[in-house]
């Protein structure tokens, strides 16, 4: 039995180090991530600087599975302008353009009507039960560029969680077993 | 780390490590696309454009029930956007606005009319045309108000940042009565 012990004493010294240094590798790696992405959200000023586009209501322009680039910045909303704003209830955040702005004096509050582009009305059917406009604490930010087609990547991992598993899986053995 | 150098030797099979490299290599290469693409083209050639949007009739001027004012117009728009088209381009978004403001908002900005236009031979048109959205005001102050018509548009690339732009055109005041 003592040989049985020493073999796996010898096993288990010569692994343990390799593992260790493998999840902080991949630790690393995540942190890195994590530290870019809220760089991002620091520099653009929005809570989400990447969204991707889920529906058709702003295509042409739009399509699902676009990735849009966010800024919020200080400037006042504009007609025109294409925001993400969430409604209170809805958990998933909505891309669509301003046609209307009215802004106070003094305060600077603006009520904002948005529509999408191919939808027939605007949004007052999507706002919250009693709802007109929406206000500067609903949006997350104004669309200032976009990618197109990359989002779908996002898409389907949502949509077939298993491909994400296996996505996790795959990566996890791959960093395990690299022989750096 | 990766010392991509080996990766290139027939001695070093390793897949983690080529795949690493490949990764590393169209990332730069997708970057490097986005920002040639965004770079602005009005540091090399500015675009000359001809925009013009004018009231051409006035429909309808009245109090809806709740007591927002309500105003439905004609417009006379021609635009010539075609030389802002070049080969990175994906699509303008032009809408014209109309502008004002009251003794309770110190801005009011609504779209009229907006089109998107796809191809350069689209960008160039004169039309008349009625409002594709009603201008109602949060309230009743319309009655002899002047409303200033923009003509804004965006300007979408295949890839990369959009850029806004408008030019103000006309003035149109409304009447005193309701009609």
């Amino acid at each position: 039995m003592g040989w049985i012990g020493e073999y796996v004493d010898s096993i288990r010294s010569l692994q343990f180090r390799n593992v260790l240094t493998q999840m902080v590798s991949l630790g690393m790696i995540v942190a890195s991530a994590l530290i870019i992405w809220k760089g991002l959200v620091c520099v653009t000023g929005s809570e989400s600087p990447v969204v991707v586009v889920l529906s058709g209501s702003m295509e042409p322009g739009f399509k699902r599975g676009d990735i849009l680039f966010l800024h919020m910045g200080k400037d006042p909303i504009r007609a025109g302008e294409i925001v993400v704003f969430n409604i209170d209830g809805r958990e998933i955040p909505i891309v669509h353009r301003v046609i209307k702005v009215h802004e106070r004096h003094e305060t600077g509050e603006v009520d904002v009507l948005t529509k999408g582009d191919n939808n027939f009305g605007d949004d007052r059917l999507l706002y919250a039960r009693g709802q007109l406009w929406l206000h500067q604490h609903h949006i997350m930010g104004r669309a200032v560029g976009f990618l197109p087609y990359v989002g779908w990547v996002t898409i389907i991992m949502t949509e077939k969680p298993i491909i994400k598993y296996v996505l996790i899986g795959a990566l996890a053995l791959l960093v395990v077993t690299s022989k750096e | 780390m990766i010392d991509h150098r080996l990766c290139f030797t027939m001695t070093y099979s390793n897949l983690h490590c080529r795949l690493g490299t490949l990764v590393n290599l169209t990332s730069i290469l997708f970057i490097l696309l986005f920002v040639t693409v965004s770079f602005p083209d009005a540091i090399i050639r500015s675009p000359s454009v001809d925009v013009h949007a004018e009231v051409s009739k006035l429909n309808r001027f009245r109090k809806r029930l709740n007591g927002n004012d309500e105003v439905s117009l004609n417009l006379n728009i021609s635009v010539d956007l075609s030389s802002v088209f070049n080969w990175k381009t994906k699509q303008l978004f032009v809408f014209v606005t109309a502008e004002y403001k009251t003794l309770q908002n110190s801005f009011n900005q609504v779209i009229l009319w907006d089109r998107t236009i796809h191809d350069r031979d689209s960008a160039k048109f004169e039309i008349y045309a009625k409002n594709k959205y009603l201008l109602i005001d949060q309230g009743c102050h319309l009655l002899g108000k002047e409303i200033q018509l923009v003509v804004n548009w965006y300007v979408m690339h295949k890839t990369g940042w959009m850029s806004r732009h408008n030019k103000s055109m006309s003035y149109f005041e409304l009447p005193q009565v309701y009609i």
